[in-house]
């Protein structure tokens, strides 16, 4: 396994607020990677960097080429996709236009993405007209799921796909994550509150604390770990 | 017993998500009945179908550059005042390009081009800069370009009136003793087309669907790889190709000078508005709607002289916004969070 994406020391800020204080992770090719962290932990603002969503110093290598400081939609076009804070529906869109936006930078006929997405949502087909924003909290962040598969990426940044959601639809929503990289082999970087479910996900963890890495390693070794149990396990 | 139930309770289901999603019943039934009494009226009197043709191809005037006015609107949340203006200045874009010598319609589709060229430009040299400020700071620069684009058509072509070739001819046909002037279809026709196909552009298209959604969500938009501000700058380029249809089909009827468009931003403003300003389809119904009823009142009520159109057109506008304050295609935001 190689190292898919790197960040080297990555500082981020807004306006006066130092968010990240040099943050460095690194997510090999076909894992998924967990980052735990509370309220301002900088967990969101590590997506955001990763995206060119928020200005950032240090350095993103993806795929051994560093990232340049261009916009959203030159990481989008690298193969990043990143579903963000509240998921980034297109409400006011159908449910087949926020698709199809999915596989905006790509070429070519989408028909068989489409199927494989049926295969994962099979109610995506016959609601594929409804407005996006009717639709319910899971189904959004199924929706989100399948938007970001549609784009084809190499790696897929997740920002609290549990939030809001009840128990059965988070353990649903995580079953097709782990599907998504077993089979299509995906890698993932998933932000997450609820830790527990997340290191069961994981293969490896980072646990964020004030905007730096306080934590890493397999999340096996984390699930042990003290201080984890008790500030994040809750046990 | 449950099954039938079930149905009934998927049934209206279904039919609350089309009403959510879609137009209010009331407002339906109304627009129909505004067609319903059009029909007979045109069918009973020829002078009341004449009027009517001639409305509506007054009315397609508006409804483009309503259109222009929504299309800005929903991109950039602010007014272009300087969408009449810049309508006027690509029409003399055209006179001039048929004073060197091109035919008619050559020069109308290079002004289509130009307008494009033209309005993309404005959006990259002097809205982009102050977009994210605020929308005051958007207004004002529209108010200026409004002020600046008078000032240079004045300069280069003068104020006085000028006259272009009629591109349909002055032809007037008879369709039993009704009489219809070619140059009113032809309007009609070639605004309700530029319309048509706009739509055709946004809702079947890649290039439309990621305008769309560069305007309703550019964050969303930009992380799935949409280029969000040129998607804005091509918004503004079409905007100005309908305000360029718009100018290039007032002409016959207005003659060429600076102040040609004024009035009919304001209707088209006006038509806007009473659509819902959100709305595409409302800003097109409006400004038809606009257009047949300003065009009866003249014909039919004896002291709503040309002077009092405006007032007119604006008191029924308010009547209309105090019932519907959405105007009548406009929605509330339905979202689910």
């Amino acid at each position: 396994m190689s190292a898919l994406l790197e960040l080297d020391d990555v500082r981020a800020r807004y306006g006066p607020v130092q968010a990240l204080h040099g943050v460095s992770l690194t997510v090999d090719e076909g894992e998924i990677v967990a980052v735990l962290g509370a309220n301002g932990a900088g967990k969101t603002t590590t997506l955001r960097a990763i995206s060119n969503s928020v200005r950032r110093e240090g350095g993103i290598r993806f795929a051994g080429k560093p990232v340049g400081r261009g916009g959203p939609d030159d990481v989008a076009r690298l193969g990043i996709a990143h579903v963000p804070e509240g998921r980034g529906t297109f409400a006011e869109l159908s449910v087949w236009e926020n698709l199809r936006l999915g596989a905006y930078t790509r070429r070519g006929p989408i028909k068989d993405d489409l199927e494989r997405v049926s295969a994962y949502f099979p109610w995506i087909e016959e609601r594929r007209s409804q407005q996006a924003g009717t639709l319910s909290g899971g189904e959004q962040q199924m929706l989100a799921l399948a938007r970001a598969f549609m784009q084809r990426p190499r790696l897929l940044l997740l920002d609290e796909p549990s939030l809001g959601l009840a128990p059965r639809l988070v353990t649903e929503i995580f079953r097709i994550i782990k599907d998504l990289n077993d089979t299509e082999g995906l890698t993932v970087l998933v932000v997450e509150q609820n830790a527990h479910i997340a290191l069961q996900l994981a293969q490896t963890a980072y646990v964020l604390e004030v905007g730096r890495v306080a934590l890493s390693g397999p999340s096996a070794e984390l699930q042990a770990h003290d201080s984890v149990r008790r500030s994040y396990l809750g046990y | 017993m449950s099954a039938l139930a079930r149905k009934l309770g998927a049934v209206t289901q279904k039919r609350r998500s089309a009403v959510s999603t879609g137009v209010s019943l009331p407002v339906l039934g109304l627009l129909a009945g505004v067609a319903v009494f059009l029909l007979v009226g045109s069918f009973t009197s020829t002078i009341f179908a004449q009027q009517t043709v001639a409305g509506l191809a007054q009315g397609a005037i508006f409804a483009s550059l309503a259109l222009a006015l929504v299309l800005i609107y929903r991109a950039t949340e602010v007014i272009n005042f300087a969408q009449g203006e810049l309508a006027m200045a690509t029409t003399f874009i055209a006179y001039q390009l048929i004073k060197w010598g091109l035919p008619y319609w050559v020069a109308f589709f290079a002004t289509l081009a130009i307008a494009f060229v033209l309005g993309a430009v404005i959006q990259l040299v002097v809205i982009r800069p102050v977009q994210h400020r605020s929308v005051i700071a958007v207004v004002i620069v529209t108010v200026g370009l409004f002020i600046l684009i008078d000032g240079l058509v004045t300069w280069e072509w003068g104020a006085d009136l000028k006259f272009m070739d009629a591109p349909f001819g002055n032809t007037v046909y008879h369709v039993g003793k009704v009489a219809f002037s070619r140059n009113d279809l032809g309007v009609l026709l070639v605004s309700i087309l530029s319309v048509f196909l706009l739509w055709v552009l946004f809702q079947f298209t890649k290039l439309g669907l990621a305008m769309r959604a560069a305007a309703l969500r550019p964050a969303a938009a930009s992380l799935v790889g949409v280029r969000v501000n040129w998607m804005l700058a091509i918004g503004w380029g079409f905007a100005a190709v309908l305000g360029a249809v718009a100018g290039l089909m007032t002409e016959p009827t207005q003659f060429l000078q600076p102040t040609m468009m004024q009035p009919i931003l304001l209707y088209a403003f006006a038509a806007a508005v009473l659509g819902g300003l959100e709305s595409a389809a409302g800003a097109v119904v409006g400004g038809l709607m606009l257009g047949v009823f300003l065009n009866l009142l003249g014909q039919y009520v004896g002291f709503a002289t040309s002077e009092l159109r405006l007032p007119i057109a604006f008191g029924v506008l308010l009547l209309v916004l105090l019932v519907k304050p959405n105007g009548l295609l406009g929605r509330k935001q339905v979202r689910r969070v």
